[in-house]
C-alpha cells in the first residue's frame, strides 16, 4: 500500500484567528483512485482543497505528496509537483481566448527563457508551437476546439466548467482536485461530465479528489468517500457504507427523533 | 510563416516612418519646434509602453513610473557629463540602473495589491526624487546641465526597441503568464505561474524602458531638475496608458501621440491649456470608457473575426 500512496494528510488543521475551520483531517489517496469529499455547506471542503494546493498554509499537521512534504510550499510549486485544481466559483482568465487559457496552464511544459522570447530565438518558436499543439489536443478532448478563439467569458456556463477542467489538466497533474464540477449543471450535462471524468482518469492515469453536492454523481463514480462536517472528518468508506452511516445521515438531515 | 511576414511588414513601416521624417529634417522641412515635438512624442511613447507592461499586461497598478524616468535621466547625464562616456553607453547605463532600481522597488512592493501598491510605488518614486534633490553631485535642486545629444534617430530607435521587446515579451508564454496574473492572480498561481517572479520581471522591464526614455529625455532639454520627475509626471504617463485602453499596446502608443500633439499645440494658450487638456481627457473617457482601443490592438482591426492578434 505504501508505494501506491500518492497523497497523505495527517492531522491537518487550520485556524483563522479564533476559528478552527478544519481540524484533525486524516486522509490518503492511492494512485489511480477517484475519491469523493462531501459534507454540508460550510463543512470545510474547499478549505481542505485550499490547504492541499498551498493557497492556505495549514496551521497544524503535515501533507505529503509523492513522498515529499508539501505544506509550506506556494501554490505554483505545488502545481509543478503535480497537483492541479478547478475552482468552485469559476476562475477562468475571462479576457483571454479559450486556447490561451489552456496555454497559461501549459506554462511549464515549454522551457524557453524570457531572453529567447524577446529576441525570438528558435527555442521560442519550437516551445510555443509545442504549447499550442498540446493545448489544442486538450481542447479537442473536451470538445472545446471549435471555441478556441472565443473569449472565455463568452462561453456558455457548462462549457466554462469544462474549460476549467481542461485547463487544470493542461498543468500536467498527477492528482486532480475538482471543486464542485457539476454545480449548476442540468442532469444531462452532469451525466456527460461523469463520463468525461471517467475518461480523462483512464486516459491520463489520474488520481482524482472530487467535491460534489450531487449525490447521484458522487455515489455513482467514487470508490471511496470522505465526509466532512463542522471542519472534522466524520466518516469515510465506500458509497454504500456512507449511505448507511448514521453520523452522515445526521449531518445532512439532522438527528432522529426518538420518543 | 504568416506571422513573420507581418513582422517584416512592421519593420518596413517603421523604416518608412523613420526615412520620411529623417528626410524632412535633412531637407529642413521640419524646424526645431517640430523636431522637438517628435522627440518628445517618442519619449512619451516609450514611457507609455513601458508602463503598459506593468499596468496593462500584468495588472499591477504602479503610479511611480516617473521615479525610474528620473533614474535613467540622472544616471545617463552623469555618464555623459561627468564621466565623459559616449551617449549610447550612457543610455544603456541609464536603462540598466533604472531596471535595477525597478527590481529593488518591485521586490518588496509587489506583494501589495491594488491601492496599497499604488501608494507604495508613489512613495518610492518620491524617495528617488528626493535623493536626487539632495545629492549635490548632480546639482541638487538647481538641477544638472546636460548637453543636447538626443536626435530623432536615437529617439526613434528607442521607440522601436521598446515596442519590439515588449510586444515580443507579451506574445510568449511569459507574457501570457503576466496576463493571467492580471486576470486572476489566484488562478494563475494555481496553474503553476510563479506570480511574484513575473510581477517583478514585468516591473523591471518596464523600469528598464522608462530609464531608456529618461536618458533620451535628459539629453533633449539641456537641463534636468528633480521637480520635473514629481508625481504629476507619473500621472501623465498613467493617463497615456488608461486613455489608450488598459491592455492595449497600440492604444497606449496612440494616446501618447495624441496627447503629445494636444499639449504641444496648447502651449500657445497657456491660460486655458490645462482646462482644454482636462476636457479632452473627460470627453474621451465619457465616450470611450475603456480607453481609445479597449483591450484590442490596432492589428485586430485589420483581421476581423480573429481575436488575440499579435504584433510580431
Amino acid at each position: 500500500m505504501t508505494n501506491n500512496l500518492l497523497i497523505k494528510a495527517e492531522n491537518v488543521g487550520i485556524q483563522f484567528g479564533g476559528l478552527k475551520a478544519v481540524q484533525n483531517v486524516n486522509m490518503y489517496l492511492n494512485k489511480g483512485e477517484l475519491i469523493g469529499l462531501i459534507g454540508p455547506n460550510g463543512a470545510g471542503k474547499t478549505t481542505t482543497f485550499n490547504m492541499l494546493t498551498g493557497v492556505y498554509q495549514p496551521t497544524e499537521g503535515a501533507i505529503t505528496f509523492d513522498g515529499k512534504k508539501i505544506n509550506g510550499l506556494k501554490p505554483y510549486q505545488v502545481t509543478k509537483l503535480g497537483i492541479s485544481r478547478t475552482f468552485q466559483n469559476i476562475r477562468l482568465f475571462k479576457d483571454l481566448s479559450v486556447l490561451d487559457n489552456v496555454k497559461v496552464a501549459n506554462h511549464n511544459l515549454a522551457k524557453h527563457s524570457i531572453v529567447s522570447s524577446i529576441f525570438r530565438l528558435p527555442s521560442h518558436f519550437s516551445g510555443e508551437k509545442k504549447m499550442e499543439e498540446e493545448s489544442l489536443a486538450f481542447l479537442k478532448i473536451f470538445g472545446l476546439d471549435v471555441y478556441k478563439d472565443e473569449l472565455a467569458k463568452n462561453l456558455p456556463y457548462g462549457m466554462q466548467r469544462r474549460l476549467e477542467i481542461a485547463r487544470a489538466l493542461a498543468a500536467n497533474p498527477k492528482l486532480l482536485l475538482l471543486d464542485e464540477p457539476a454545480a449548476g449543471m442540468n442532469p444531462q450535462e452532469t451525466h456527460d461530465l461523469m463520463e468525461l471524468i471517467a475518461f480523462i482518469r483512464k486516459e491520463f492515469g489520474l488520481t482524482i479528489l472530487l467535491i460534489e453536492h450531487d449525490m447521484h454523481l458522487v455515489m455513482g463514480i467514487c470508490e471511496r468517500i470522505y465526509v466532512l462536517d463542522h471542519g472534522q472528518l466524520i466518516a469515510d468508506g465506500t458509497p454504500t457504507e456512507i449511505r448507511n452511516n448514521p453520523k452522515v445521515i445526521e449531518a445532512y438531515l439532522g438527528e432522529e427523533v426518538v420518543d | 510563416m504568416k506571422k513573420s511576414k507581418s513582422f517584416w511588414g512592421y519593420c518596413l513601416l517603421a523604416l518608412v516612418i523613420y526615412a520620411v521624417v529623417q528626410l524632412s529634417i535633412s531637407m529642413q522641412l521640419l524646424d526645431l519646434y517640430y523636431q522637438n515635438m517628435l522627440i518628445t512624442m517618442c519619449i512619451n511613447i516609450m514611457l507609455a509602453v513601458s508602463l503598459h507592461i506593468v499596468i496593462g499586461i500584468t495588472g499591477q497598478f504602479s503610479i511611480g513610473h516617473a521615479g525610474f524616468l528620473a533614474v535613467g535621466a540622472y544616471l545617463s547625464a552623469v555618464a555623459t557629463m561627468k564621466l565623459g562616456l559616449p551617449f549610447p553607453i550612457a543610455i544603456l547605463i541609464g536603462a540598466v540602473v533604472a531596471a535595477l532600481a525597478g527590481l529593488l522597488v518591485g521586490i518588496p512592493t509587489l506583494r501589495l495589491k491594488g491601492d496599497y501598491l499604488a501608494i507604495a510605488t508613489l512613495g518610492f518614486a518620491e524617495i528617488i526624487r528626493i535623493v536626487f534633490l539632495n545629492v549635490d553631485y548632480v546639482g541638487g535642486a538647481a538641477g544638472m546641465v546636460v548637453n543636447h545629444m538626443s536626435t530623432w534617430t536615437y529617439a526613434f530607435i528607442g521607440v522601436v526597441i521598446t515596442i519590439l521587446v515588449i510586444s515580443n515579451f507579451t506574445n510568449s508564454r511569459h507574457g501570457r503568464g503576466c496576463i493571467a496574473i492580471r486576470e486572476d492572480e489566484i488562478a494563475a498561481d494555481a496553474m503553476g505561474i510563479n506570480t511574484t517572479y513575473y510581477k517583478v520581471i514585468a516591473f523591471a522591464i518596464g523600469s528598464f524602458f522608462a530609464g531608456l526614455a529618461g536618458a533620451i529625455y535628459a539629453h533633449n532639454f539641456y537641463i534636468i531638475q528633480p521637480t520635473t520627475f514629481g508625481f504629476l509626471k507619473s500621472f501623465d504617463i498613467l493617463i497615456y496608458v488608461v486613455l489608450g485602453g488598459l491592455g492595449s499596446l497600440s492604444g497606449s502608443v496612440l494616446a501618447a501621440i495624441l496627447l503629445t500633439v494636444v499639449s504641444t499645440y496648447l502651449a500657445n494658450f497657456p491660460e486655458t491649456r490645462m482646462i482644454i487638456y482636462s476636457l479632452v481627457l473627460i470627453i474621451v473617457m465619457l465616450y470611450r470608457p475603456t480607453g481609445l482601443m479597449g483591450t484590442k490592438e490596432i492589428t485586430d482591426l485589420f483581421k476581423i473575426g480573429k481575436k488575440g492578434g499579435s504584433k510580431a
